[in-house]
């Protein structure tokens, strides 16, 4: 579904991904861990073609297309979606308002038809159950004054609604609490499917317990420097990423 | 940061409108030659057959203004406008006194339709019940909905059937809100008026339907004066909307309209505005200059005037709707959305001046700058001696598209009472790079962002809009902000 191969991207002309190459099929959920800076909301953003990284080497291919050839919207209606690592705040926009303009934006462009309001609010209402979003956040302005929690739910509730074909989460289990981090967990479980991918950043362990990776790779200097199974995860929780850079130097 | 650059240079793209208005209307007209002396208004005055208290009115009004200066405190940039270049009165070719909708030339019921003006009754009875005064160059052409409306008791028609109809009425309250020698343009349109519509809502009467005025200018290098007067009587409310088109055209033209609102005790107008005057081209060349004087006074206890306008057109734009809060406990609003794109520029706010006690004042004001386009919002709170316990809250936020573009803020506060509780809030910011990446990671287009985006901000306005006109406003906005996305 997705074929990274030796990906070089720079941002103000400081080179941050260097040669990354990584393979997701469909049905597969990735980890990808690594220390502060080590380039992972980097790969996330370029995968969802924000245009301040610059690919300066590499493709990477999505559902056979050439993937850094499509504008970021084409993107996100092809089903790559992106849960963000900071959500932004957009005053004055309802969540539900802009929520529906999303998806009957990625509705028409697989030919099907539009949702009307009343269908639509019955689905995303259901949706927002199942992430243990409150009703009303679902008529506030998006992300205006939510918490860094609610935030990351937010992102989950879009991630459910829209069934992307390839989620990249970035750190979306940062900040949560136990309870929360049950629930993302729940959502991301829900999705995964034989014809569906997830690609899911995070620092810690404690996400993976619940989510249990077909694979967790370590990043590091903008390259992946290890990549094994769940069991990784273990070891870096136990060793430090100190220990794995070691070992990738020896190695 | 290029990146950047490239951003801001895209959003400069889409907010180079295409205007859909633009379009002329080839018809028989009867225009004035170029140029303003006594002998125009007389002119003017014979033609609308009007009696001589208003001939004396506009002559005194001339004179007024010939001893007055063009304001230069605006923040505006503009060539000075040669009085003796423009023509004074514009009449489309038709039989008087019209009967019916049939009697209308085609060719002006074709224009309004293109405009998606409802002039058809029938038609209308389908969708929302407006009553429309639709008003091409200097002339009413037509006036839907009368009789409903004279089951009410509302009078609605044009100023100069007023006049003859109801000449106390006319006699009493034109110019008592707005005096002839008000200001330059005032003084202007006072001496020069043509055309307006005319709204008396009687006492304890809730006006059954929407009231709406579209103003067209159609002729060249013609002026558009208008006046419109709305008296609400005691314990009466009225909810009133302006609209306004003009063809595309190299060179600029004077609009010049005067508005004056009366609440008795207990009484409320809600005035809406959609301004969509011709702004000019990308390059700045033509467009509509405005320059408007618009006054309400809350003459009684608990009146309640609010001003509502979404102003996305003209290349100039000079407009202060204001409030003079006379009575006790009355309430003065001010919402406004004001776009610049290209070369536009607009000078626009509000006066409050309370005078009665317990007067409420909220001003909320959302500028949007792109292109070239310098906006400012000026805007005066003033507390007289005798205004007990007055309370304002002012609010001014600025949004801005691009680095060529300009906001500017010019708040001042009077009070001379104590005991007056004024807050002022502004904020400046820009469309940000993450919120766009943001909607367009969600599948929007940045067309669609962007427009989602300024929209938000302009939530607030929006939600005081009478319901089918807030939908048109957001539609104009969106339009204003489409350009070539490549
Ligand atoms: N907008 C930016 N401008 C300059 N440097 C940046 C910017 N964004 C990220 N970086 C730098 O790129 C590197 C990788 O960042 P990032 O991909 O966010 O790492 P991670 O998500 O793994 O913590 C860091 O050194 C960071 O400082
Ligand atoms: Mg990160």
């Amino acid at each position: 579904m997705l074929t990274v191969n030796n990906l070089c991207a720079s941002i103000e002309d400081k080179p941050i991904l260097n040669g990354l190459s990584l393979e997701v099929k469909a049905g597969e959920v990735h980890a990808v861990m690594g220390p502060n800076g080590s380039g992972k909301s980097t790969l996330a953003n370029v995968l969802a073609g924000r245009d301040q990284y610059e690919v300066t080497a590499g493709t990477v291919t999505f559902k056979g297309q050439d993937l850094l050839e499509l504008e970021p919207e084409i993107r996100a209606r092809e089903g790559l979606f992106l849960a963000f690592q900071y959500p932004v705040e957009i005053p004055g926009v309802s969540n539900v308002h802009m929520l529906k303009a999303a998806l009957n934006a990625m509705r028409t462009h697989r030919g099907e038809k539009e949702l009307d309001a009343v269908n639509f609010l019955k689905l995303v209402k259901q949706k927002a159950e199942l992430v243990g979003m409150k009703q009303e956040f679902l008529y506030r302005a998006v992300n205006e004054g939510f918490s860094g929690g609610e935030k990351k739910r937010n992102e989950v509730l879009q991630m459910s609604l829209f069934e992307p074909t390839l989620s990249v989460l970035d750190e979306t289990d940062s900040g949560l609490d136990i309870d929360a981090l049950k629930i993302v967990a729940q959502g991301i479980n829900s999705l995964r499917s034989p014809q569906r991918a997830m690609l899911v950043v995070t620092h810690y362990q404690r996400l993976l317990d619940y989510i249990a990776p077909d694979f967790v790779h370590v990043l590091a200097h903008g390259k992946i420097i290890r990549s094994g199974g769940k069991e990784l995860a273990v070891e870096l929780e136990e060793h430090g990423y100190g220990w794995i850079e070691e070992h990738a130097c020896t190695a | 940061m290029n990146e950047q650059i490239d951003t801001e240079e895209h959003l400069e793209s889409l907010t180079q409108r295409e205007y859909k208005e633009g379009f002329v209307t080839d018809i028989d007209a009867d225009t004035l030659p170029p140029g303003l002396d006594e002998g125009i208004i007389h002119t003017i005055s014979t033609r609308k057959e009007e009696p001589q208290f208003l001939l004396d009115w506009r002559l005194s009004a001339y004179r007024n203004w010939l001893k007055m200066e063009e304001p230069e405190w605006p923040h505006l940039h503009y060539p000075k406008i040669d009085f003796q270049e423009i023509s004074y009165f514009s009449a489309p070719k038709q039989k008087k006194l019209l009967d019916s909708l049939d009697e209308v030339d085609p060719k002006l019921l074709e224009t309004y339709e293109k405009l998606g003006i409802p002039l058809d009754e029938q038609k209308a009875l389908a969708g929302v019940k407006v009553a429309v005064d639709a008003v091409f160059d200097s002339v009413s052409v037509a006036t839907t909905f009368k009789e409903t409306l004279a089951e009410a008791g509302v009078i609605f028609c044009p100023l100069s059937e007023a006049v003859t109809d109801y000449p106390e009425l006319v006699q009493k309250y034109l110019g008592s809100v707005v005096p002839p020698g008000d200001n330059y343009y005032a003084a202007l349109n006072s001496a020069v008026y043509s055309e307006g519509s005319f709204v008396y809502v009687p006492k304890g009467v809730r006006c059954p339907m929407e009231l709406s005025t579209y103003f067209r200018i159609n002729a060249m290098n013609t002026g558009q004066f208008e006046r419109t007067l709305i008296v609400a009587d005691e314990d009466s409310y009225v909810s009133y909307l302006e609209g306004c088109t003009a063809p595309m055209r190299d060179e600029n033209q004077l609009h010049a309209a005067v508005v004056e609102l009366v609440a008795m005790k207990g009484a409320e107008i809600k005035y809406s505005t959609v301004q969509n005057w011709y702004p000019g081209d990308e390059n700045g060349k033509g467009g509509i200059y405005n320059f408007v004087t618009k006054r309400g006074v809350c003459k009684g206890e608990g009146s309640k005037i609010s001003w509502t306008q979404v102003e996305t057109g003209s290349a100039i734009t000079w407009k202060y709707p204001s409030v003079v809060l006379e009575g006790d406990s009355s309430v003065g609003e001010f919402y406004s959305v004001a776009l610049t794109g290209n070369y536009q520029q607009a000078d626009t706010g509000t006066k409050m001046v309370h005078v009665g006690k317990n007067a409420r004042s909220t001003i909320i004001s959302k500028g949007i700058s792109a292109g070239h386009g310098q906006n400012s919002y000026r805007g005066l709170v003033k507390i007289l001696k005798g205004a007990e316990n007055a309370r304002n809250y002012s609010q001014c936020d600025s949004l801005l598209m691009g680095d060529k573009c300009g906001a500017h803020t010019f708040p001042y506060i009077e009070v001379k009472n104590p005991d007056a509780v004024v807050e002022h809030e502004a904020t400046t910011s820009k469309i940000s790079e993450d919120q766009l990446f943001y909607c367009r990671q969600r599948g929007l287009s940045e067309e669609d962002a962007v427009s989602m985006i300024v929209n938000g901000f302009c939530k607030e306005v929006f939600k005081e809009l009478p319901m089918e006109f807030a939908v048109e406003a957001q539609k104009l906005l969106s339009i204003s902000l489409e350009g070539a996305v490549g």
